[in-house]
């Protein structure tokens, strides 16, 4: 599980977060929509330890992250991201990209790791592309081979920030399927995204930011239905 | 107009103590590439992440190396350095002065090589559980490397033209040993058209070697 | 004040005069041939470009000549071959044949490039408005690629006017040699070769800084 409470976030002068308070369950898919610069990004990076916190706290499974005495290298093995920009390694291949962190990381051997990376770019579709450097790769390839990356380190949670934001329309479909696979098969997921029909089909719940402040969260129905905020059914209409 | 007879037989007859020279031109061409290397990689690092004194000694090494004749840094090593009582032998300012020169201009090399590979890519190799360490090493550098490969094949190129300078400050490598020569025969032509020659060749020699290696090392 | 006098023993008012004028000729010799060497390398840059056959198996590789040889062999070599064929060149003559050719060459590069970066889909543009070769030239061309190479050039004449200070080997008393004389009788080496080089620096800096940041903005 992960629990966020009273989590601050500045940047110098200007905070981003105030005071956010959000628990995710296992096996939850959890939407977060808003506004550009309403701090959805930041968020994820301060649940996996990419951006220290200035106050309050973020627990996985117990362990705080931002915690002095904390592993957060190990931590971060259970919680996969998945960025905006797919940003494959474009100095290895397919396989390598995927192979590398289980290798390094966790100390599997080669032939592990290269038999996990296959399992998961299978999972992903990208089979037929194992030798291939990314450059030889479509967006949306790219961000599947990000996914199965990820996968890779068997995390408990995945965090997707605007995972189809950067993709020409036409791919944006392969990777949303692909994440839906994901949800499908239980995997516990919070989404930052753009995408109001995959938030409102595949969430479980879906929050609002506004601002730096969580405006409102609750399922699809409520969000998209009866949004109890203004802001939120301001930003909606916009939206569509 | 043509009354001038050449004479070719004395550089042929020199010709091994030549070649033999073109090596230690290579040799000191390439220990100050390595020296060069070490340091400019320090300098880009220091200039990208600290502030402070160190920042403006890299700062400060940086474009003095760049804005400076190469033969002014010779010169520096060599008779300004004898000004406290420090005198390096031909060689050692050689090597001083061509390492200073190169590790100048491949600190900014490699400081745009770093700028070049995007933040995020640090990001997703720390967000799958690398350390910083194994960041760098598995994930930046090898893409910086790629980056600033010609710019350093080129630099080491120069590096074998500024060691000509070593025939002004007696250091016998393959200009100072054809200067030796030329004076001694007065077939000054003769003797400079030949290391014109080998100074040629040893640069094709290291732009080919260079390209081979790419292929290599290079699979995307 | 007596320290300073005796500091000063060896060099006075006259001396600083004397590396004054030299430092006017470093900067003589290096406009002459930036200025020649600069309109040369255009053309030959042109002609690389437009790529005849000739050009490519002709003027190529006697450019690459001039890039792959030091160019204090160059300098020794013309000298010594001018009287051969019968010119009578002073010290001043071939340095500036010499640095001209050398510049020509390293410009011929980067005027190329400059026409390259204009792009195939701009020209064809400019030409579909009716634009004659020469207009598209001079007003799609030019002022396009002539921005994008320009901080490459400006990198070229600053280098040229670093390596002008090799001249000093045909006795021509520029900057560096001048510098070389004082220090021999006035024994002073640190505090001369630091005007030399403060001299240098003062005029490089400011320069390829303010080049750097044109490229900057033009970038944006
Ligand atoms: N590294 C940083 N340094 C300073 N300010 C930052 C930094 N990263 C983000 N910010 C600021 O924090 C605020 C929130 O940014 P964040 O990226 O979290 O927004 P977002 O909701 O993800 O927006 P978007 O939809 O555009 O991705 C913005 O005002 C942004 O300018
Ligand atoms: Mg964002």
């Amino acid at each position: 599980m992960i629990e966020i409470s009273g989590l601050e976030k500045y940047f110098g002068a200007l905070q981003v977060l105030k005071g956010i308070d959000l628990n995710v369950q296992k096996g939850e898919v959890l939407s977060v929509i808003g506004a550009s610069g309403s701090g959805k990004s930041t968020l994820l990076y301060c649940i996996n330890g990419l951006e220290p916190i200035q106050k309050g706290s973020v627990v996985v499974d117990g362990t705080d992250v931002h915690a002095k005495g904390t592993d957060i290298n190990k931590l971060r093995q259970k919680l996969g991201m998945v960025f905006q920009q797919w940003n494959s390694f474009p100095h290895l291949t397919a396989l390598e990209n995927v192979a590398l962190a289980p290798r390094i990381v966790k100390g599997k051997s080669k032939a592990e790791a290269k038999e996990i990376a296959e399992k998961q770019l299978k999972h992903v579709g990208l089979e037929d592309k194992l030798n291939v450097f990314p450059n030889a790769l479509s967006g949306g390839q790219q961000q599947r081979l990000a996914i199965a990356r990820a996968l890779a380190m068997e995390p408990t949670y995945m965090l997707f920030d605007e995972a189809t934001s950067a993709l020409d329309p036409e791919l944006v479909g392969e990777v949303l399927d692909t994440m839906r696979l994901l949800a499908e098969e239980g995997m516990t997921m919070i989404c930052v995204t753009h995408e109001m029909g995959f938030a409102r089909d595949v969430s479980d719940r879906v929050a609002f930011f506004h601002k730096g402040v969580m405006e409102e969260i609750g399922p699809p129905a409520q969000i998209f239905g009866q949004a109890e905020s203004e802001n939120t059914r301001k930003f909606l209409a916009n939206v569509r | 107009m043509f009354d001038y007879n050449f004479h070719w037989r004395p550089v042929l007859k020199s010709l091994p103590d030549l070649l033999e020279a073109g090596l230690l031109t290579l040799q000191v061409a390439a220990l100050s590439m390595i020296i060069g290397i070490v340091i400019g990689l320090a300098l880009a690092l220091i200039r990208l992440k600290l502030k402070g004194p160190l920042y403006w000694l890299a700062t400060g090494w940086v474009e003095l190396a760049r804005n400076t004749p190469a033969l002014f840094q010779l010169f520096f090593f060599g008779f300004g350095l004898g000004a406290f009582g420090v005198h390096l032998s031909p060689f050692l300012i050689v090597l001083a002065g061509l390492s200073f020169n190169c590790a100048g201009y491949l600190a900014e090399n490699f400081r745009g090589g770093f700028q070049a590979v995007p933040d995020t890519q640090l990001r997703a190799a720390r967000s799958l559980g690398m350390t910083s360490w194994q960041a760098y090493t598995r994930i930046i550098i090898p893409q910086v490397f790629k980056i600033v490969y010609h710019p350093v094949t080129n630099q080491m190129v120069w590096a074998v033209l500024m060691s000509s300078l070593g025939m002004l400050v007696g250091f016998r490598e393959l200009s100072g040993e054809t200067q030796f020569f030329a004076s001694r025969t007065f077939r000054i032509f003769e003797y400079f058209a030949v290391t014109a020659i080998i100074y040629y060749v040893i640069v094709k020699i290291i732009l080919v070697a260079s390209r081979l290696l790419a292929m290599r090392l290079f699979r995307y | 004040m007596n320290q300073t006098i005796s500091f000063f023993s060896g060099f006075n008012v006259n001396d600083f005069w004397f590396l004054g004028e030299a430092a006017l000729r470093t900067l003589w010799i290096s406009a002459l041939s930036v200025t020649i060497g600069t309109v040369l390398g255009g053309f030959f840059g042109w002609m690389l470009y437009e790529g005849r056959l000739w050009a490519t198996l002709t003027l190529a590789p006697v450019l690459d000549i001039f890039r792959s040889v030091p160019l204090i062999i160059q300098l020794v070599l013309f000298y010594n071959f001018a009287p051969i064929v019968g010119l009578d060149l002073d010290p001043f003559g071939s340095g500036t044949v010499i640095l001209t050719i050398y510049t020509a060459a390293l410009v011929a590069n980067v005027a190329r490039g400059g026409i390259e970066a204009v792009g195939k889909p701009m020209r064809r543009a400019a030409r579909s408005l009716g634009m004659s070769y020469w207009q598209d030239m001079r007003y799609v061309v030019l002022p396009i690629g002539g921005r994008a190479v320009f901080p490459a050039w400006v990198g070229v004449a600053l280098g040229v006017m670093k390596d002008s200070a090799l001249v000093s080997v045909l006795g021509y008393v520029e900057l560096l040699k001048a510098s070389q004389i004082l220090i021999t009788r006035t024994q002073e080496p640190f505090l001369i070769l630091s005007i030399a080089g403060a001299f240098y620096f003062a005029l490089s800096f400011p320069i390829s800084r303010y080049a750097a940041q044109l490229e900057k903005r033009w970038a944006q």
